[in-house]
């Protein structure tokens, strides 16, 4: 083939699609949070443009185009125009390095470090934040954008220590092989299962959504970086924070779920399964992966409908003495297994989900309620 | 014709009215010799006659009369401060202390007469809680206090002048307020946070006036230390509506939808306490039928009030799914009251001497559907939050106030019971026939935003049982109103048919209700505590003056104090869980 069209145009056609169809996901994904919400919530949510309220989907960027697009007297300009745009780069760029199906023809660009670059990558969002706070000369701005700045850098730690795990069991930083070796083995979410709690609860730190929501804590903040945001550049740091959510969502299933893969042990729909079946096994694969994607979505959600807000002390307390300790631990404790389980020759993912399994339902079992809920004490003689 | 059945018989036969004739407490024997007796350990003179021990105090005395009060005759409590202007008189104003002791569970009333002009001592040295009721006082009746170490106008703005309350003042006037007439607001910080390093930028925050945590218009000035607060105060005054003044101006029927602006989330308490106060001051007593259905509706309202404070308390920590499971009941709870009055948050549903109409023959089922489906839904929110761990870290510990600070700022209701400290209006001085039914008075310990939490849930659950109770017994058969042509109005069709009914009905529109000349006082548990009623008749139509011990007054008063050294999330949660209603607040 052409090095031109092999090197890129293909990856851009790819790219493309992949940003048209994530686009539309998370255009859609407003409308299903708003709903879901809605519904747990014991009220309606949008129903009132298109069948179910379908077309909010199209309303919604109408609404924030036509919108007087706002600047504050005293805003640093350029900055001011630069907070939005900024997250939005390296969201977009990730979408190259993922593999939304089996490969070749579901990944923009294959790349042997894919992870390191995608989490390189989407550390950089939160410099928008930080510059749109402090552009908007506004002291609840400039609070949100500093309390997303330590956010930020205190959740990347736990969030690329997690990894390492994984990366020990599947040995590349490629995302194929790591997939591939899930469906080889067995998916990296069971010996990996505080690694993966640790991941999932630093990647909802990371978008900044509930309960980690403290840079926009629209109680407190008024809106946190966004304030004196309107119309399209407000659109862009609500794009920005859903393309994070649904990325992360993404690594996640790569890295813990087998990806486009529903296999164990090798056995089941692998990826050279999938390819034999030619366009319609790439499909199918896709649609997994999509499935697997969208469950955490949900789950996101259901976590905005449940939790109250972190107090920032706690939210440091949290990352800095619970979250970081933990990976560490898991790190050694996975490279011991791991390097015993090639020298004595055992299935060190055999010990590691038993083990993982055993923490874990102790947990459980401790957190189990059993304490009564504390009543207000009552006196009737007064 | 459910209606015609109002009026037992037409002619009218009882007594003519008697507003010429002063005004005589049922119980002034009682309270004259109790007044005698305080008279007589601290010294000072009586005014016999009145609802409550009152005692007349000169004032360069009223600081060492305070302070004898408090501590050789438990008086802990500064429940109220105000003045009432009567300017005909060389001393014109008339300052007045009320005092509650929890040890006692008796109140005593000072007078303090001064001329214009003529500074009376702060009494702040013995009661922190007078506070903003000697700013207020100032700012309305422009009598200065000696040694007030804060004293600035505190309802009306910076630009304004002469003092609104005095009878002699004009209402016609507008004073235009510009952003060069407000003082800039700086608090003091708090000297257990100075920093001695020179090398740190404080950073001074404006939470409000409009801010999404502060549910109404509020205005708190911060200090910041990075996010701890190491200094605040409160302004407060936005939703100033010149309540006291606009009831003077009124016959006391129209000042009744003035009262339900006061804590528009409860407002048929507020109802229930103004109609009640001039009963008592008619020395009528509404019937049997209408004191089950207020005493009904008060219950839900106050269930409605602890619905919003927790509801919305849970909101601002980003607990958003509570809001609607706690809203929704709250929607029920204003159908109800729509089907008997058509109004749902400002029913103005009661008048004085009883309802304005009669409640929906389905009323008690509607009600007892409300009461079975209510504790689902407080249960819900409890299974939600209460054994939450992020919950729990949020509110446990957060801006506590002990119990001697809360007496002494003149706490009531769910804030001073979460201090551990049972004082409850319906046991203290029960009306409406609580006395008559079983129910408990919830406390907490700690003071803190858990505390005040768990309170406000259990009492939403003591309510219930009162409700049941109430239920179960029935609403009795009769009149909503009292069969008393000079303080309710005939029905339509006796007007229409009638010449009495006609003239009686014409009287009471162009001269109203004339209560007998007097003043008196009374007080219900509001949603946040201790809703008083002070009201000066003259024997016309319009009362000379209405006063009304807002709770929450009191207890926004000591929030600048809870919140320094805590961080803005802990402050914003504490503010939620004081319910601060800026309608009664700022009346």
């Amino acid at each position: 083939m052409n090095p031109w069209m092999h090197y890129l145009v293909w990856p851009l056609v790819k790219f493309l699609v992949a940003f048209i169809i994530v686009q539309g996901i998370v255009a859609a994904m407003n409308w299903v949070e708003r709903r879901l919400l809605g519904f747990v919530q014991a009220r309606l949510g949008p129903n009132r443009v298109g069948p179910k309220g379908l077309l909010q989907i199209i309303a919604d960027p109408v609404k924030f185009l036509l919108k007087e697009d706002i600047v504050p007297a005293n805003a640093e300009t350029i900055a001011y125009f630069l907070g939005p745009i900024l997250p939005l780069i390296p969201t977009f760029l990730v979408y190259c390095l993922i593999p939304f199906g089996p490969p070749p023809t579901f990944v923009a660009a294959r790349v042997n470090v894919a992870v390191l670059l995608v989490l390189a990558l989407t550390s950089t969002g939160v410099y928008g934040i930080i510059l749109g706070g402090w552009a908007s000369n506004n002291k609840y701005s400039l609070m949100g954008g500093l309390r997303s700045a330590a956010q930020m850098v205190s959740y990347e730690v736990p969030f690329g220590l997690s990894i390492v795990g994984v990366l020990m069991l599947s040995g590349s930083l490629d995302l194929v092989k790591i997939v591939n070796y899930q469906a080889d083995h067995i998916w990296n979410l069971f010996p990996q299962l505080i690694a993966a709690f640790i991941f999932f609860v630093a990647m909802t730190a990371e978008t900044n959504r509930t309960p980690f929501d403290l840079p926009e804590a629209d109680s407190e903040l008024v809106g946190g970086y966004h304030t004196e945001y309107s119309a399209m550049k407000f659109a862009f740091f609500m794009l920005a924070e859903y393309s994070a959510m649904l990325v992360n969502c993404c690594l996640m299933t790569l890295l813990f779920l087998g990806g486009w893969t529903l296999a164990i042990g090798g056995y089941g729909l692998t990826t050279q399964t999938l390819q034999h079946m030619g366009i319609p096994g790439g499909m199918l694969g896709v649609l997994i992966f999509i499935v697997k994607v969208m469950t955490f979505m949900l789950v996101y959600i259901w976590f905005r409908a449940t939790f109250p807000r972190f107090r920032f002390d706690q939210l440091m307390d949290l990352g800095w003495k619970w979250m970081i300790p933990l990976a560490l631990a898991n790190i050694v404790v996975t490279g011991v297994v791991v390097l015993l389980g090639q020298s004595l020759n055992f299935q060190g993912e055999v010990v590691l989900s038993i083990a993982g399994a055993a923490i874990v339902g102790y947990t459980l079992y401790n957190l189990r309620p059993r304490a009564k809920v504390v009543h207000a004490s009552r006196v009737s003689e007064v | 014709m459910s209606t015609l059945t109002r009026y037992s018989a037409i002619p009218y036969t009882g007594p003519a009215p008697t507003n010429r004739e002063p005004y005589v407490p049922t119980d002034t024997q009682k309270m004259d010799a109790r007044g005698a007796e305080i008279a007589s350990r601290i010294g000072a003179e009586q005014e016999t006659g009145q609802d409550l021990p009152t005692l007349v105090v000169r004032r360069e005395r009223i600081v060492e009369t305070l302070r004898a009060l408090k501590n050789d005759l438990t008086f802990t409590m500064p429940l109220d401060l105000w003045a009432v202007d009567y300017p005909r008189r060389r001393q014109r104003f008339d300052v007045m202390y009320q005092l509650y002791s929890l040890q006692n569970n008796e109140r005593v009333r000072l007078k303090v007469p001064v001329a214009d002009g003529e500074p009376i001592p702060s009494s702040l040295p013995v009661y922190k809680g007078f506070d903003w009721f000697e700013r207020e006082v100032w700012d309305l009746y422009g009598v200065r206090f000696d040694g007030h170490p804060n004293l600035r106008r505190i309802l009306t703005h910076e630009a304004f002048q002469g003092h609104a309350l005095r009878k002699d003042y004009d209402p016609a006037q507008r004073w235009l307020c510009t952003e060069k007439d407000v003082a800039a607001l700086v608090p003091k910080v708090d000297p257990r946070f100075e920093r001695v390093d020179t090398d740190f930028e404080r950073v001074t925050l404006n939470l409000g006036p409009s801010h999404p945590a502060t549910h109404g218009t509020l205005r708190i000035v911060v200090i910041l230390d990075g996010e701890k607060i190491i200094g605040a105060e409160q302004e407060i005054g936005y939703l100033h509506r010149c309540f006291e003044k606009s009831c003077e101006t009124h016959t006391y029927q129209q000042a009744i939808p003035f009262t339900d602006r006061l804590n528009y989330m409860s407002a048929i308490i507020n109802n229930v306490g103004y109609c009640m106060t001039v009963e008592k001051l008619l020395g009528v007593e509404a019937p049997e039928r209408a004191q089950h259905v207020r005493l009904i509706l008060s219950e839900f309202m106050r269930i409605a009030d602890h619905l919003v404070c927790i509801g919305t308390n849970l909101v601002d920590m980003g607990a958003l799914t509570n809001f609607w499971y706690l809203f929704q009941p709250r929607e029920e709870i204003y159908g109800l009251i729509e089907a008997c009055c058509g109004a749902r948050l400002l029913p103005s549903y009661l008048r004085i001497g009883g309802l304005a109409v009669d409640v929906p023959p389905n009323f008690l089922e509607n009600a007892q559907r409300l009461v079975n489906m209510l504790p689902k839904y407080i249960d819900d929110v409890e299974k939600l939050v209460s054994r939450n761990k992020i919950f729990h870290d949020r509110v446990v510990g957060v801006a506590p106030i002990s119990a001697e600070d809360a007496i002494d700022f003149g706490f009531t209701g769910p804030c001073l019971r979460a201090c551990g400290i049972p004082f409850d209006v319906r046991k203290s001085n029960p009306y409406l026939g609580y006395e008559t039914y079983d129910w408990d008075v919830p406390i907490a310990e700690g003071g803190d935003t858990y505390a005040r939490y768990l309170v406000r849930m259990e009492e939403m659950r003591q309510s219930l049982r009162i409700l049941q109770q109430a239920i179960d017994r029935g609403l009795p058969s009769g009149p909503v109103i009292i069969d008393n042509p000079y303080v309710a109005l005939p029905p339509k069709e006796k007007v229409y048919n009638e010449m009495e009914s006609l003239i009686y009905h014409f009287k009471l529109i162009m001269h109203g209700i004339q209560p007998p000349v007097g003043e008196t006082y009374f007080q219900v548990e509001g949603g946040n505590g201790e809703l008083g009623f002070y009201i000066v008749s003259d024997g016309t139509k319009n009362p000379y003056k209405v006063r009304c011990r807002p709770p929450c007054f009191a207890i926004y008063q000591a929030f600048g104090q809870m919140i320094t050294g805590q961080t803005i999330p802990d402050a914003i949660a504490a503010l939620g869980s004081l319910n601060i209603i800026a309608g009664e607040l700022d009346r």
